[in-house]
């Protein structure tokens, strides 16, 4: 219609975008990312001033004193990030592995590394407190030199590395594949140790993909429910970590409650996201 | 094209929203209502769906639009939630006999074969080396149950105050290694990993426990005095007046008093309200001395003062 005016009216033709059905794809992008992200997270941001701003604000100065909301923030966000970072080395090993060796069963591993994304957390969580309880294959055993991994923070952390080792192997993949192996080669003629190509060469190339990972399984951590109330222990300022709470909330009948709760680890996520993501921007340029 | 009546058929459809404890119950009493339903209305056959899960949960999804046209949940306070926000009447609990109560159950120990640590009152809970498992009262109607027989018996000791009351339970839940979310979650800590000394469990999972899962594995021990517990049933009024499903809803609710439907509860081990039925049963239910919910206030007051945010339950974890 426009343009059949504009060539009737003698205007300049709008330059077409050079991209085939750009105006659709961006519409349909808008539309998908509106109705299952957007709108599900403005309900959630909403909820806590539907009563009025100045409950709101109450709602969350309360909340600020809440020594019990603050130590679940507190064990989410902190088992969170333990998770995240005891996850980079094994992960980054398994991705080396998986790209740069041709050890037997390499497809079946490369298969495997990606079933944490498939099992129902609750089975992850069940099965990891079976193994680690005091009477399980690797529990009993640990528990008679009085280390107790079920039912302690350290079950969460462990659970949440489960969880998060298939982000960190599939991100960190792909940037080792198409990292030339003649590079190593070239610094290992020159005389370069082992050690030396490894830090010199292959870790800087990979810093912004290790930083990408780090967010995603950070992230995912954050908001992990199903495994970790079954090797959690749900101790009250101890081992209760947010999402639990959002669960109390709501048994409560409390939805404000509950919602306050999502809101905080939606904003602290978002953020810390925001903050995961300038890095990798400066390490991308420094880099390249 | 002229319109037949539907209803000769299409089997009428009838959802029952549950917790967790009753799947065998309702299972048999379905099969069963359908069956005698269908020999009185020939040609009008039902079809009864049950759901089952934690008895917060399922009413939190009755509240937010679940088609249930009979809810059979675990405690009365989550049916009062309903009432609350007008889904049914709010004296919907005078409408049955016995409080809408067709089976009544009980809070009871679960033990180690033999009791290794001769557990027998509620004092031995407290003992230094006993570990109880019993889930959170906050995210379990089950557990509230278990936490009020606790609450209810401190209570009733000789010099007993709420004082003291709270004390014992703070000295109990110190003793609680894990707190599962829900009452399933609390039994497998206890009988798949080995968690704990006793299991704080309604008498009817623990009959179920120790009577289908492990016969040697597990005994019962019934506390001299603990809570009688009373897991109600309703017709959500305005679900069966939009499904036009009022009368059979009516219908299945009354069946669960029936003989049959009161003698099918105590093969499944809950005790039948109905005496005479109770007394056939006697074999399988210990004698003991209970106190009821409305000796405590009734729900309204026992949730307000001790689950919501910042009660007593709460005040019992500090830092």
């Amino acid at each position: 219609m426009t343009a059949y005016l504009s060539r009737r009216l003698g205007l300049p033709r709008r330059q077409r975008d050079p991209l085939p059905g750009f105006g659709l794809g961006l519409g349909l992008t808008l539309f998908w990312l509106g109705t299952l992200v957007l709108l599900p997270l403005l309900a959630l941001v909403s909820r806590p001033w539907q009563e009025g701003l100045h409950r709101g604000l109450l709602a969350f100065a309360h909340a600020a004193h809440d020594g019990r909301i603050l130590s679940a923030l507190w064990v989410s966000f902190g088992s969170a990030v333990l998770a995240a970072l005891f996850d980079l080395v094994p992960g980054v090993l398994i991705a080396w592995a998986l790209v740069r060796s041709d050890i037997p069963g390499r497809r079946i591993i490369d298969m495997l590394v990606e079933l944490p994304f498939a099992l129902p957390t609750a089975v992850v969580g069940i099965t990891m407190a079976t193994l680690y309880g005091p009477t399980g294959w690797f529990g009993a055993p640990l528990a008679r030199l009085g280390v107790h991994i079920a039912y302690s923070r350290t079950g969460i952390v462990l659970a949440l590395m489960f969880i998060g080792l298939p982000f960190i192997v599939r991100t960190v993949a792909p940037v080792l594949r198409n990292l030339p192996a003649d590079v190593e080669e070239a610094a290992a003629i020159l005389g370069a140790s082992r050690a030396q190509v490894l830090l010199r060469i292959v870790l800087p190339a990979l810093h912004p993909a290790l930083v990408t990972a780090f967010g995603m399984a950070f992230a995912r951590g954050i908001g992990e429910y199903g495994s970790v109330i079954f090797i959690a222990g749900n101790q009250p300022f101890h081992t209760e970590i947010a999402p639990l709470l959002v669960v109390i909330r709501l048994q409560e009948y409390d939805t404000t409650g509950a919602t306050l709760i999502g809101f905080v680890l939606v904003a602290v996520s978002l953020l810390s996201l925001a903050g995961i993501s300038l890095v990798r921007r400066r390490l991308s340029r420094g880099v390249g | 094209m002229a319109l037949r009546p539907v209803r000769a058929w299409a089997a009428t459809g009838l959802l029952n929203v549950s917790y967790d404890p009753t799947r065998e119950l309702y299972q048999d009493i379905d099969r069963s209502f359908s069956a005698a339903w269908a020999r009185q209305h020939v040609g009008a056959p039902v079809q009864i769906r049950t759901s089952h899960g934690g008895s917060g949960a399922q009413a939190r999804s009755v509240l937010e639009g679940a088609p249930a046209d009979i809810v059979t949940l675990g405690l009365a306070y989550d049916i009062d939630i309903l009432a609350q926000n007008g889904l049914l009447a709010p004296d919907w609990q005078k409408r049955l006999p016995h409080n809408s109560t067709p089976f009544t159950s009980t809070i009871v120990f679960l033990v180690r074969k033999g009791n290794p640590k001769n557990i027998h009152d509620w004092p031995d809970l407290i003992r230094d080396d006993v570990q109880v498992i019993t889930p959170n009262p906050k995210t379990s109607g089950g557990a509230r149950w278990n936490y009020l027989a606790a609450w209810g018996w401190a209570l009733r000791q000789p010099g007993g105050t709420p004082d003291k009351a709270r004390d014992y339970l703070k000295t109990l839940f110190a003793h609680v290694p894990v707190l599962d979310t829900g009452a399933r979650g609390a039994t497998n800590s206890f009988v798949q990993r080995g968690l704990g000394d006793v299991l704080l469990a309604w008498e009817d999972e623990a009959l179920l426990a120790t009577r289908d899962i492990g016969p040697d594995k597990f005994d019962i021990v019934v506390p001299p005095l603990t809570i009688l517990a009373e897991p109600p049933v309703a017709v959500v009024d305005r679900n069966v007046k939009a499904h036009g499903t009022a009368e059979i809803a009516q219908a299945y609710v009354e069946y669960l008093f029936s003989e049959e439907g009161q003698k099918i509860g105590g093969k499944h081990y809950f005790r039948p309200v109905n005496p005479t039925i109770l007394a056939a049963f006697h074999d399988r239910f210990a004698t003991t001395d209970t106190f009821d919910i409305a000796s405590l206030g009734g729900w309204g007051t026992v949730q307000k003062q001790h689950f919501a945010d910042g009660g007593i339950f709460d005040s019992i974890y500090t830092k």
